[in-house]
């Protein structure tokens, strides 16, 4: 059985010597062209000139587009039709594209870009939440709101309110590779696009409205990304348009690549928020009533922020029950960068939110923030054995009213504890830090509760594609991208699985829209549950033939047919499989099959906030040490100890990497990645310069993770979980225990209300708040 | 036209038609046909793109994206297709990344492939420091730790250690170097093809430099190369300084040590950290590995950067630079080359030349405030450097970074400590002084109010630090 074992990720041999290729990697043919965009240097505006003679004139140039040059503008937005590809005469932030060059050589694009010369007739630029609010600019006519039981009455009785603002930055993807896409004119003038995408349908569908062809005329490829977190959702778009738009006015194959200040320049990022929060609560630190307001900036096209807020929205309660609450959206409408999918995709901020709620009601009440967030808990609903609790009692629900019936966050945080000898270790660092006028270190747990399907729920659907060859070596294909999360292996141990085959037997193949179509994004960390489970059927098929065709021959039923350890059982016989599959080809059965897979039991009705969206949650927790200067505010995480709940893992290997390393991007979300932009609404953090990722020694030193490791009580593929998303919130962990440091340099009257990201900077801030300076 | 001779991955190139700005990165990609070196940022950030070069000083990681092609002249060059055996055996940290899950997406790992098996080669076993310019976005590093330290034991293989064993003046017989009085240099720096001049002696490039005095020099191109791949400037009169071995010399001589212009941060890391243990580990947290090994001391100064972290460290030592036009020397304390915000007091035709620092001095330390602690640009570097004597301060150097438009020395600081015992109120003082010697600017990486609160705390901090006790959060352990 190839389910459950930690098998490295199939390319890593490929990535180790260089020999993976991704799509600059691509050998083109040699009359190849090389695009690059010419941006606005204005917020906002009309364009009152436009002078591109020197672009034309440039080196190597051999054409330049601007919106007078298309009949009509292509769109590359994945929802509300408002992203022209160029600007058609308002530009409406720093680094939107206004021309595009078409030249020999990337450099020589690149170069060309630089020399048009753009005049603007500038406008108020909306660049802030208060500019957005005060100008009432938004997406949707108002703010959504949320609501189950009655919020103000419940605050009003409460025995003590906790407020509080605070502002959450947003996150650069930082892809190593940064956004590519290559389009090749075919014959008949079909096109053949290769890109690095997270939603190959999506590319597939907008090249063909932009070139006016129907969606079987364009091919779309994708064999990998150098990661994609989000960003490569629908920002991938504009690149592929612009090269099919290219390839088609010069017949020749047109590539575009984003320089990495470009790609910062231009693309959207995680929505930056400001989250207020009023909470009544009683003298144990329980939420008696709670009311939000989430302010997103979402930045000039509405792209992904309606679901994006939403699944904030969905995840204000993070794991606890919270009977009355209020839940209030804004999406505002910025002349910055389109805000877009990122990693947890609204779940993050929304955590955040209640999280900050349960760390200021611990600091009010006195009480371990533990004790605080284990009072505010849903009941769990399984004992630790991972075994049903009587169904008696009734699941507790979400403020959207979806029964929560999966909670585990107790008995799992009770691990957690136990392993991370949390009450011991938050004594010893109190006793510390009363020794240590100038550093100061801090603890916290975090724990996370994800929903798991997309919220748009004609999304969950899959499709999958798996021949037998007569030889026995199968080829699988499915609508799942690889980004670096090993999907393709675990899908490909799925598959393996159901043949009882070696995985090394399955070929994993590159993403393509004409093998399976009508994919949806590799996102919502749905990839392994729904192309897994389309895969599974595709393999189930071609196995229920072949047994049928052998358990025929041998008289015997097919059920009692056997396919393991790359052998086939039946009727006392044992054959290679390889040989059954030379049989069932000769003897005219067929060994090519389709898969699909629609997700059951989901229901959303996202205007009310009322339904069930999820097919399931995903749990974990964290605890997070860290120590600070309180001279500077510089600050470094010291430990790190994660319990993270993946269900059965397909491959635990490829789970503990994915929880690893979304803690520390989580993490660096929290600490060191800070997008500043100027006055004028120029973002200054446009390269890795000065836009800090966690590098190698911002990792804990002691770094310790493990799974959950009992199975989804839904029926998923190998009763697994989802793991892409998820545990990125245990980053969290990270800015509370910074809280908890802070709050070790005040008398304990005020709290530190740590804004994030926590740079040494705004550390410092709140150490002098504490102190009353 | 200028011939550009070495090896990659073994095999002997000599290039004749390049642009002497070109990238190593681009002519891989682009003509060389070797796409397993990537580009994350082509600004030598992120590491994606680093390459193994070898020369008579053994091999070190360089970013091939801001190394031109001259610069790699009489050396040789490993790529990560040339990490593995003749046969495709796996080098151990291959196939020890495989075992250790070490690669997700796999865009960055050729590059940690190669920055692993230089450190292999090397001996080297601090990988904090020695892969913080190799960026991750996927595994959080934990995994890719695991897997340098699993390699840690076994054997270079043989195919990795015949870099070392080339006669590097062979691969380089077939490019000329310049002769005295530049007979190479360029005689039209429109041309596209121009030749790139590369002295090997100080002399020369004295003599060259003086007639040409619109030439840019280029040392490790750790800046210049982002003129280049960012700006897209096109460089004047490009001349390598690479060979010029006399200028990479560290003598000492009396009290002093006397660092040519040409040394490498690497280098002087290495060579200073017996006798300035706090300006080494500033070094350490400077830029990179592949930018350290790539980048002079000389070129640190020389650019003038108000956030160059050289410059603070080297006045509050007392450093002396040394200038050289034509025949001319020229010794000038280092705080008064930087007359304003990208000013030097340099004359056309003037070069750095190198720089002279005493030897000891106990109470040195330097900090380095960044958002990350790696490979981040300083938002304020303070170097502190105060003789106490029967509990007065009798001497006081204390120069910041990131504090004015050029590196300073903060005298009004150190005015109002001298002759005074370091008491709370001497303290607060000298405190409030920093106001007057400074008025910081905010930036994206920290406002005005933060940078000043900081310099006067890093005080605070220093005297503490003097007294022995703890004040660095990279000194804690969990």
């Amino acid at each position: 059985m190839s389910l459950g074992k930690p098998l490295p990720h199939d390319a890593a041999p490929l990535h180790v010597t260089g020999q993976a290729r991704y799509v600059d990697d691509i050998p083109l043919p040699a009359n190849t062209l090389h695009l690059a965009f010419g941006l606005s240097t204005c917020a906002h505006g009309e364009i009152t000139g436009l002078d591109l003679a020197a672009v034309r004139a440039a080196e190597g140039v051999i054409a330049v587009i601007a919106a007078p040059d298309l009949p009509e503008m292509p769109d590359c937005s994945p929802s509300a039709h408002d992203e022209p590809l160029l600007s058609t005469g308002t530009v409406h932030y720093i680094g939107q594209p206004v021309f595009l060059v078409i030249a020999e050589s990337h450099l020589a694009a690149r170069r060309a870009a630089r020399l048009g010369r753009i005049t603007y007739a500038p406008r108020p630029a909306l660049l802030t939440i208060d500019d957005a609010l005060a100008a009432n600019s938004r997406f949707e006519s108002g703010p959504i709101t949320w609501a189950k039981g009655d919020a103000a009455t419940a605050i009003a009785s409460a025995p003590r309110v906790i407020e509080g603002s605070f502002d959450v930055g947003g996150q650069e993807h930082f892809y190593l590779e940064g956004q590519i896409a290559a389009a090749l004119p075919q014959e008949g003038g079909d096109m053949l696009i290769h890109s690095s995408t997270q939603h190959p349908t999506e590319i597939q569908h907008k090249v063909a409205h932009a070139l006016h062809l129907p969606m079987n005329a364009v091919r779309v490829e994708v064999r990998r990304m150098g990661g994609g977190f989000g960003g490569k959702e629908s920002q991938g778009n504009a690149l592929a348009i612009a090269c099919a738009i290219a390839a088609r006015a010069t017949g020749r194959p047109c590539k575009m690549r984003y320089d990495r200040d470009d790609d910062m320049m231009i693309t959207g990022k995680r929505h930056d928020c400001r989250i207020t929060y009023r909470a009544g609560i009683d003298d144990q630190g329980r939420v008696l009533g709670l009311e939000f307001t989430h302010l997103f900036r979402c930045g000039w096209a509405q792209d992904l922020s309606l679901p994006v807020a939403d699944r904030a929205m969905l995840h204000a309660d993070n794991c606890y029950h919270l009977p009355h609450i209020r839940i209030e959206s804004h999406r505002l409408k910025t002349n910055t960068q389109s805000a877009t999918a990122y990693r947890g995709f609204g779940g993050p901020q929304g955590m955040i939110g209640i999280e900050r709620v349960m760390d200021h009601a611990a600091f009010a009440v006195g009480r371990d923030p533990v004790a605080v967030r284990r009072a505010n808990f849903y009941a769990d609903r399984a004992d630790a054995s991972g075994g049903s609790i009587s169904a008696k009692m009734m699941p507790q629900t979400t403020p959207y009213h979806m029964p929560v019936e999966d909670f585990i966050g107790d008995a799992l945080v009770s691990e957690l504890e136990r392993t991370s000898s949390y009450a011991a270790r938050r004594a010893e660092i109190a006793d510390w830090n009363r020794t240590s006028p100038i550093l100061k270190r801090g603890i916290a747990l975090t724990p996370v509760k994800f929903g798991i399907s997309f919220t748009l729920t004609f999304l969950n659907q899959a499709g999958a594609l798996v021949h037998v060859y007569q030889d026995g070596s199968i080829h699988l294909n499915h609508g799942g991208t690889e980004m670096g999360q090993g999907l393709f292996q675990k899908v490909a141990q799925v598959t393996a699985g159901v043949f009882g085959v070696d995985p090394s037997v399955v070929k994993i193949t590159a993403t393509d829209t004409a093998k399976v179509p009508n994919t949806s994004a590799t996102a919502a960390s749905s990839g392994t549950d729904l192309n897994g489970m389309a895969a599974r059927a595709a393999a189930e098929t071609i196995r229920a033939r072949m047994a049928a065709f052998i358990a025929d021959k041998h008289g015997v039923p097919p059920a009692s047919v056997r396919f393991t350890k790359g052998e086939v059982r039946v009727g006392g016989e044992v054959y290679g499989f390889a040989q059954v599959a030379n049989w069932a080809y000769q003897a005219r059965v067929s060994l090519s099959s389709t898969g699909f897979y629609a997700t059951p039991k989901i229901i959303w009705d996202r205007m009310r906030g009322t339904g069930r969206p999820f097919l399931y949650f995903a749990y974990g927790a964290a605890v997070t040490e860290v120590v600070i200067d309180t001279l500077t505010g510089e600050n470094r995480i010291l430990r790190a100890d994660l319990l993270h709940d993946t269900g059965s893992s397909l491959n635990p290997a490829l789970d503990i990497g994915q929880v690893e390393g979304a803690y520390v991007q989580g993490a660096g979300w929290l600490t060191t990645e800070e997008l500043v932009w100027d006055a004028k609404g120029d973002l200054k953090t446009h390269a890795p310069s000065t836009y800090k990722i966690p590098a190698c020694s911002d990792r804990p030193r002691i770094f310790n993770v493990a799974l959950w490791g009992k199975p989804n009580r839904e029926d998923t593929v190998g009763k697994s979980k989802a793991v892409g998303e998820p545990p990125f919130m245990l980053g969290i962990s990270a800015l509370y225990a910074l809280s908890d440091a802070v709050a070790a340099c005040g008398d304990g009257t005020i709290y530190p209300a740590l804004d994030a990201p926590a740079t040494p900077e705004r550390v410092l801030d709140a150490i002098a708040r504490v102190r009353h300076v | 036209m200028t011939e550009i001779a070495f090896l990659l991955n073994g095999t002997p190139l000599r290039l004749s038609d390049q642009p002497p700005t070109r990238t190593l990165l681009d002519y891989l990609r682009e003509t060389a046909g070797l796409c397993g070196t990537k580009e994350g940022c082509n600004e030598g950030d992120c590491g994606a793109c680093t390459v193994m070069v070898t020369d008579a000083n053994g091999p070190k990681a360089l970013n091939a994206c801001i190394l031109f092609l001259p610069q790699l002249h009489g050396k040789s060059v490993r790529t990560v297709e040339g990490i593995a055996g003749p046969q495709g055996e796996l080098h151990p940290v291959q196939s020890e990344m495989i075992t250790h899950h070490g690669s997700q997406c796999g865009f960055c790992t050729p590059g940690f492939i190669v920055s692993m098996a230089t450190n292999h080669a090397n001996g080297r076993t601090d990988h904090d420091t020695t892969l913080a310019g190799n960026l991750c976005r996927c595994t959080g590093y934990a995994p890719i730790i695991r897997a340098a330290t699993a390699a840690e034991s076994a054997p270079v293989p043989a195919w990795m250690t015949t870099d070392s064993e080339i006669p590097f003046a062979q691969i380089s017989s077939g490019g000329e170097a310049a002769g005295r009085g530049g007979q190479t240099a360029p005689q039209n720096s429109s041309q596209k093809n121009f030749s790139a001049l590369r002295p090997t002696t100080s002399d020369d490039l004295a003599d060259w430099y003086l007639q040409n005095p619109d030439a840019t020099l280029i040392a490790g191109a750790t800046d210049v190369g982002l003129w280049v791949t960012k700006q897209l400037r096109d460089l004047p009169k490009p001349v390598f300084l690479g060979g010029i071995t006399d200028l990479q010399q560290i003598e000492r001589a009396g009290g002093q040590l006397h660092i040519g212009a040409g040394v490498t941060i690497a280098a002087l890391r290495e060579a200073i950290a017996p006798h300035h243990p706090s300006f080494a580990e500033l070094l350490r947290r400077y830029a990179s590995e592949q930018v350290r090994n790539a980048a002079t001391i000389g070129g640190n100064i020389a650019n003038g950067s108000p956030i160059g972290d050289g410059p603070p460290a080297l006045i509050s030592l007392g450093a002396t630079l040394h200038l050289r036009r034509g025949d001319t020397l020229r010794a000038i304390p280092l705080e008064d080359f930087f007359l304003d915000y990208r000013k030097q007091d340099r004359q056309p035709g003037e070069f750095v030349a190198g720089i002279s620092i005493p030897a000891q001095a106990p109470a040195l330390r330097c900090y380095k405030i960044t958002k990350r602690f790696d490979q981040d640009i300083s938002a304020v570097c303070g170097c502190f450097n105060i003789t106490l004597d029967a509990g007065r301060v009798t001497a006081a150097r204390i120069a910041f970074g990131g504090m004015a438009g050029i590196p300073k020395r903060a005298r009004a600081v150190e005015t109002a400590l001298l002759g005074q015992p370091l008491t709370p109120e001497t303290l607060a003082t000298a405190r409030a002084a920093f106001a007057s010697d400074f008025q910081p600017l905010s930036d994206m990486r920290a406002s005005a109010a933060y940078r000043l609160t900081t310099a006067q705390n890093l005080l605070t901090r220093y005297v503490h630090d003097l007294s022995g006790a703890p004040v660095n959060v990279l000194e804690l352990d969990a």
